[in-house]
């Protein structure tokens, strides 16, 4: 009984620190320190919430760019239901998926370059927000006759937004999906 | 291959630089050395109706260790059950299963983190922060007493008692635990890691969607124009969730999620926080049995094996798959593309970024995952399931890393004396029969959970039902399952339905037993020891530090770990290795 009582009031003691005090003291560093990143780093247009830089949308039109293939149930980029495809390496269905998308991407875009390996896999979130450097490169002239630009003009939106490796080790090449599209929307009005 | 070089090589210099303070530190804390929490100390002490210097010997002290564990569970247990009627619930998220609730308690419990739900559509945040998250940080904190109790009856002489557990508890996650993780978790929320208590988000997405689905030959199309986004006390968790090698993610993605792992400093920071405590442990060990090259030795065996597999799965990643290439798929690394498998990973980590990770995750019985172990290349897939299998004590799991590693140390002496006709002696205590069947005990326990669970669930129905993938991956999606969970990893081939009553309760079953099956023979080793004499270093002592010790404890450990699994091994992704280059 004395190690059960011991154990009961330690748990309590130790919840009360680790399980309320120390998540509401970091709730109060961010919203005076980061507000923007402790509130999911929403984006707001005119008033309304459109999106978060971090969690990637399903784009399909031509004139924006496309991000990556979702495996999110229901429906692509689903942020209910982040998850991967969990296709295994050898799986038929990972393959048939990819020569699906292959097929697709070969369709709406001009470029007959081989396709960069992100744009045809699903990522392990679903919600991906980003596609590579040259996954934006191959889907520039898309989106260029689309807009009636320039594909100049559309490659230096994506060089601006573009982020490499920091240090030349720190992460991959890539470039934000939703960043880039609202951007393109920018130039147009 | 030269970025995997390039990143391992500074990983491991910047891991190093911060583990040999921190555990210089961690001793200092568990010889009273380091006092500025006693205010706080002192009231809890009391209230338990105990004081630091009122030591229990080793029965007093599994007892104390196994109440406060099991109360947990409980605990866990029915707060999971009444979720709906408790506070912090903005989505009105349901009462779990019973099953899943026991699953979920006993895998927090047991530092393993095994998640057979999605997080974000089933834990409302006071179940998130309340009760997962304090596990979080009790279940590391109980590993660290272990390991302290474990290396106090080698510093020790004649002597019955190892520790008061309530103290070592109550220190390991005051003074080493929390302080990292706030650390930490202001680093992460900084990059992006959200931490707020609002109701999930409701954008409107730039370029709605339509989707069709066809359900008994009627076609109905639905408009998607709006994306809701989880939120919730993130970025508290997150932190330790990686500080206390449990891995359990807020969302169901875990760290591949962008919530929880937004970028590539975020990700550095976590493959940091995985493996800091465990690598700082043996430089506290070092300290506090007075020899430092004893834990630089076990330091360098365990850096040894790790850099080895770390590098095998950024080159089996970054390679590529093969049945990709004839498609026109452009799987090359350049400036502009990370390339390599990238099913299942993320734009921001890459191949590069993705592995090292994976082999971190499960050097560590962490078991976060930044990418989909299933989707793996084989020889990729095959990394972190042996370095699971290796028993986590590749730097392992806070505390049973070390106290695993020390196991394998005994045994190594133990071969050695065996071979030179010798009674065996590590630092100083005699290894006798006692030692040698607690020793067994528990190298043998976990191996037999993992294989007879996986030999189960291939010939019965409940447990072929669970896969997904085909042929000799689906077999290693079982046989991971059953590893990640007896070795308290957490990490798992998710393509596996687990959420069934049978996976709920046999993984349920093999975390409980892999834990304190393993936990109760050290406290035993430790109670055994501490009663024994110093005796002083003769001619004839065999040095447990130096190259040569750890080229035996590398030894010992494959050897038992390869003899142990390599059969499964080479039913799972060995076939499917050369099933790919056929």
């Amino acid at each position: 009984m004395k190690y059960i009582r011991q154990s009961l009031v330690l748990l309590a003691i130790l919840t009360l620190i680790t399980g309320v005090i120390y998540p509401l003291f970091i709730y109060a560093i961010g919203k005076t320190v980061f507000p923007v990143q402790a509130n999911g780093s929403l984006i707001e247009q005119n008033g309304q919430l459109i999106g978060s830089s971090l969690i990637g949308q399903q784009f399909s039109q031509n004139k924006y760019f496309w991000s990556r293939p979702s495996a999110s149930s229901n429906n692509p980029y689903n942020a209910l239901a982040s998850g991967g495809s969990n296709l295994g390496p050898l799986n038929p269905q990972l393959i048939s998926n990819v020569k699906d998308r292959v097929a697709l991407l070969q369709a709406a875009n001009p470029s007959n370059a081989p396709i960069p390996v992100d744009l045809v896999t699903a990522s392990g979130s679903g919600l991906d927000p980003e596609i590579s450097v040259s996954g934006a490169y191959f889907q520039m002239q898309r989106v260029a006759q689309a807009r009636h630009l320039s594909v100049s003009q559309v490659q230096e939106i994506i060089d601006k937004n573009a982020k490499y490796p920091l240090f030349g080790f720190l992460g991959e090449a890539r470039v934000n999906v939703l960043a880039l599209n609202l951007a393109l929307d920018k130039i147009k009005e | 291959m030269n970025l995997a070089y390039l990143n391992l090589a500074i990983y491991l210099v910047i891991l190093t630089a911060l583990a040999i303070p921190l555990g210089k530190y961690i001793a200092a804390v568990f010889q009273n050395k380091i006092r500025y929490l006693a205010v706080i100390e002192r009231p809890i002490y009391k209230l338990l109706g105990t004081s630091e210097s009122e030591e229990q010997n080793w029965k007093q002290y599994a007892i104390s260790l196994m109440m406060f564990n099991l109360v947990g569970i409980v605990v866990l247990f029915v707060l999971q059950l009444f979720q709906k009627s408790l506070p912090l619930n903005p989505q009105h998220l349901d009462n779990l299963s019973w099953d899943l609730a026991l699953n979920t308690a006993i895998s927090f419990v047991g530092n393993t983190n095994w998640q057979a739900y999605a997080g974000e559509t089933t834990m409302s945040y006071f179940t998130q922060m309340v009760g997962l998250a304090v596990q979080n940080f009790v279940s590391a904190a109980t590993g660290l007493a272990v390991v302290i109790a474990l290396i106090r009856s080698f510093s020790r002489a004649s002597t019955s008692l190892i520790g008061n557990f309530w103290s070592d508890l109550t220190k390991s996650t005051l003074y080493v635990l929390l302080p990292l993780s706030i650390i930490f978790a202001i680093g992460l929320m900084s990059q992006g890691v959200p931490q707020n208590f609002t109701n999930y988000a409701t954008v409107q997405v730039l370029d709605p969607q339509t989707i069709s689905q066809t359900v008994d030959g009627k076609t109905t199309s639905q408009i998607i124009t709006t994306q809701t986004i989880p939120m919730g006390p993130i970025a508290s968790q997150e932190a330790i969730k990686m500080i206390g090698t449990n891995g359990g993610g807020f969302f169901n993605a875990n760290s591949a999620h962008p919530y929880e792992n937004p970028n590539a400093i975020s990700n550095w920071l976590e493959m940091l926080a995985i493996l800091l405590v465990p690598a700082a442990l043996c430089f506290a060990f070092g300290n506090l049995v007075a020899d430092k090259k004893q834990g630089y030795t076990l330091y360098i065996t365990m850096s040894i094996v790790f850099i080895v597999l770390a590098l095998l799965v950024m080159c089996a990643e970054s390679q590529g798959n093969p049945l990709l290439t004839h498609l026109r798929v452009d799987q090359l690394h350049s400036a502009l593309q990370s390339g390599g498998n990238m099913e299942g990973k993320e734009t921001r980590f890459g191949v590069i970024g993705s592995g090292l990770f994976a082999a971190i995750t499960t050097a560590a019985s962490c078991g976060a995952v930044n990418a989909a172990h299933d989707s793996l290349m084989p020889l990729g897939g095959l990394v972190p399931l042996f370095l699971m299998q290796l028993s986590e004590v590749i730097y392992g799991g806070v505390g049973s890393g070390l106290y695993g590693m020390l196991v394998f140390a005994i045994l190594a002496v133990f071969i050695c004396g065996l071979m030179i006709g010798r009674t065996p002696e590590y630092l100083g205590k005699k290894i006798e029969s006692f030692e040698m069947k607690m020793t067994a005990l528990v190298i043998l326990i976990v191996p037999m959970l993992v294989l007879l669970g996986t030999a189960l669930s291939l010939i019965i129905a409940p447990g072929l039902a669970g896969i997904s993938n085909p042929s000799a991956h689906g077999l290693s999606e079982v046989l991971y399952a059953f590893t990640s969970a007896a070795n308290n990893n957490g990490s798992a081939f998710a393509g596996l339905n687990a959420n069934t009553h049978y996976y709920n309760l046999m993984l349920g079953a093999a975390i409980f037993f892999g834990r304190f099956g393993v936990i109760l023979p050290v406290l035993a080793i430790a109670g055994s020891l501490a009663a024994k004499k110093k005796i002083p270093v003769s001619a004839g002592t065999m040095p447990t530090s130096g190259v040569l010790f750890a080229a035996i404890l590398i030894g010992t450990i494959i050897i038992v770990g390869a003899l142990t699994y390599v059969p499964s091994l080479a039913l799972g992704p060995i076939v499917e290795q050369l099933q790919l280059i056929k």
